[in-house]
């Protein structure tokens, strides 16, 4: 019993020894070189993009080493990595969380080392600028970004649409489109629907394709006349296939990024997405002939037209970050044109920069590109609500739609309660988080 | 001195245990007690707001529907779950060839990740490929919206949650063989029918191990999570999925309201800690100790 003691200490005397001993190994490999930690989101093809991008940032210059992680739930961890104390020196957040991070207190200002570096708004599409500040200052830089337009399978729509110059340009005629395109059997069982509104990419946006969306004059307004316009719209797909039809037509549907989706199954014969689809549509269904159009607008107000639903990969420098000059000049390496496109290029993105080469447009995978950078550039693109409470509209307003689809509320009803509820987690979320 | 130094030694070796304890669960549960009466969003200090959380949850609608979903899910599935567990022990417990086998062969889903068994059923329930509607129809039955309608969707919940069972029914397969063959040989001497004896003699003598495992099942269907959550985005549809874990989630870490978030964990706890005891105190008239005087 006596020789225990001894024992128990040399035991975790040797198990400290072996972990010192490791990480010092991790840092003498880089003492020559400033290492700095970058968490991104991605798995996969657009990890292995980004990683082409910090292999060549790392074999330009020798005084910074940039450790790139994939990192699963990147927002939670990144947000209790920056309260503990020892947050990454990069992060991947989504665009629409940047505002978020900002009221949390949660992000360095990249405005000065940006104005330093040369990164300036003139450079960049407007609606992703606008996406990476919050509050007047500069708190993200963008990588990967995307706008939505809508895919159209050929061979699923009648010949007199078959193609962008025909495709419909007004809701009105979209109605018609839709109702020419659906096919169902002889028992009226569903084959093919003209287009699900709840089912792609920016069905949260509907009311702004109707108008002013989810804000008006700065507040929260989810239940105004554009909106009940909008999700009536929705809801009368739902009446005209029939409510059961359409639970169990969309039961059928499968992942986003399989050959069940239901696009590429072929059920569905419109689909709004951002560039990238280009690539599931290359992996899983290459035979499909398709093309991409702008959203249809509402009648008689053309000055609607050019919607696009608009969001964003960001790199941001949590607070606290040990190496935040040297992040930034990462950062800055993404953000030269080049860098910039090569990496947009192998993620199947639009640039975010204002003027993309020539080369970009012409020998992009997505045979539409110059119309998504296009659509980006609309005075009608969308960027996501520039508020801290982004997610509560989301869910509320999904909920509403759920709601009036199934019956149980009438439209009104069911966006009249989601505003009531909005305005106060609004009023508790500037008492309790911005301190107002 | 030698006791002393045995003291030492003893809670030298029990010490990473009692760091353990404290550091991951004692000081969180004091913390998360202390954050349920703040405004607290992780990055700012928390400030002292008195039992407003708690007077906010009592007319929070969402949190009241997510409460009542996760008390119908709970009061349907565990005595479906104890029901079918109890079955399949009576069934496992017969002295036939290869009964080891089969013993494993039912256990073996419980052992089946939760995500990954999440993403099993979405195929198995999909409306219009999936194999139980597949089935359904070659008897004439109607494709059933399992995931897309409110009321099919939480039965379809309860319905999988029976599919963990397994390991209630080991445990239920380890009482069974604790009660005396003699008692079923002076039932059988007295003309005792099967259903007799089970309902005389085999659920009166496993009645500690029905309790116990209702209990735990209380618990863990009031902590519901990951099913839901992977199956059921958002609580879809109609937030008629939309169970307490899942509100509590989204308020933690998606809205980032972190005190409101604990008062709602110690409000389950609460009501944990109600259910599991009135299930104790129902369990005074109809559990029988065996062994006791």
């Amino acid at each position: 019993m006596n020789n225990l003691l001894p024992t128990v200490l040399c035991v975790l005397l040797g198990i400290a020894c072996a972990c010192g001993l490791e990480s010092s190994q991790v840092s003498v490999s880089k003492t020559d070189r400033i290492e700095v930690q970058y968490w991104e989101k991605w798995t996969g093809e657009e990890m292995e993009a980004m990683k082409r991008i910090v292999d060549k940032f790392n074999a330009s210059q020798s005084e910074i080493h940039v450790k790139y992680l994939s990192v699963s739930g990147i927002a939670d961890k990144t947000l209790l990595a920056t309260s503990g104390g020892t947050p990454p020196d990069i992060a991947g957040l989504w665009g629409d969380q940047v505002v978020q991070f900002v009221d949390l207190n949660a992000l360095t200002d990249l405005s000065d080392l940006a104005k330093d570096a040369g990164v300036v708004e003139e450079n960049y599409i407007p609606a992703y600028w606008s996406i990476c500040s919050a509050y007047g200052r500069l708190y993200a830089l963008p990588t990967s970004p995307g706008s939505g337009a809508l895919y159209v399978n050929r061979q699923l729509v009648p010949p007199q649409y078959a193609s962008p110059e025909t495709f419909p340009k007004t809701i009105s005629e979209f109605n018609k489109f839709a109702e020419q395109t659906d096919r169902r059997d002889s028992s009226g069982k569903l084959l093919v629907a003209s287009f699900m509104p709840r089912d792609g990419w920016g069905l949260w946006n509907m009311p702004y394709v109707f108008g002013d969306g989810f804000l008006q004059d700065g507040q929260i307004n989810v239940n105004g006349k554009d909106d009940l316009e909008a999700w009536t719209w929705v809801k009368s797909f739902t009446d005209r296939y029939g409510v059961t039809e359409t639970k169990s037509f969309r039961s059928g549907f499968g992942n986003y990024s399989s050959p069940q989706n239901p696009f590429l199954s072929g059920k569905l014969a419109t689909y709004a997405d951002g560039p990238w689809f280009s690539n599931y549509i290359r992996m899983f269904k290459p035979s499909m002939d398709w093309f991409a159009v702008p959203f249809p607008h509402p009648d008689n107000h053309p000055e609607l037209a050019g919607f696009s639903t608009m969001n964003l990969n960001t790199l941001v420098i949590p607070k606290g970050a040990k190496h935040a000059r040297e992040a930034f000049r990462f950062l800055a390496f993404v953000q030269e044109q080049k860098n910039m496109e090569q990496l947009c290029m192998d993620q199947q993105c639009n640039s975010p920069l204002s003027n993309s080469s020539q080369k970009f447009l012409t020998s992009h995978p997505n045979k539409a590109i110059v119309l998504f950078d296009k659509l980006a550039k609309s005075s009608r693109a969308v960027p996501p609500v520039p508020l801290g409470i982004r997610a509560q509209i989301g869910s509320e307003v999904g909920n509403a739609v759920d709601q009036m689809e199934l019956g149980e509320l009438t439209p009104q009803a069911a966006l009249d309660q989601a505003q009531s509820r909005l305005v106060a987690m609004w009023a508790k979320y500037q008492q309790q988080v911005l301190g107002k | 001195m030698r006791s002393n130094r045995q003291n030492v030694i003893g809670l030298l070796f029990a010490s990473p245990w009692i760091l353990g304890m404290g550091i991951f669960l004692f000081y969180p549960v004091i913390s998360s007690l202390y954050f349920s009466f703040t405004s607290y969003s992780i990055l700012k200090p928390p400030v002292w707001i008195g039992l407003s959380n708690y007077q906010e949850l009592m007319q929070d609608e969402i949190f009241l529907k997510a409460l009542s979903n996760t008390l119908i899910i709970c009061a349907a599935s565990v005595p479906l779950t104890t029901a079918l567990a109890i079955c399949l022990a009576l069934l496992l417990n017969t002295k036939r060839k290869g009964i080891s086998l089969y013993r494993t062969l039912f256990y073996i889903p419980s052992l089946v990740p939760t995500v990954a068994l999440a993403v099993l059923w979405l195929w198995i329930f999909n409306g219009q490929y999936g194999l139980l509607n597949e089935g359904l129809s070659k008897f004439g039955i109607k494709a059933v919206p399992w995931l897309t309608d409110p009321s099919w969707a939480k039965a379809t919940l309860i319905m999988i949650s029976m599919w963990g069972c397994g390991n209630a029914m080991v445990i239920y397969l380890a009482g069974l063989q604790d009660v005396p063959q003699s008692l079923y040989e002076a039932g059988e001497l007295d003309g005792a029918s099967a259903w007799q004896k089970t309902k005389s003699i085999t659920l009166p003598m496993i009645s500690p191990v029905i309790q116990f495992n209702v209990i735990m099942g209380i618990i863990g269907s009031l902590q519901t999570f990951a099913l839901p959550f992977v199956m059921f985005p958002g609580g879809q549809p109609a937030r008629s999925t939309y169970v307490v874990a899942m509100y509590l989630y989204d308020n933690a870490f998606l809205y980032q309201r972190m005190g409101y978030a604990s008062a709602m964990g110690w409000v389950l706890f609460l009501a944990t800690m109600i259910l599991s005891l009135v299930s104790l105190r129902l369990g005074d008239r109809h559990v029988h100790y065996g062994g006791g005087a």
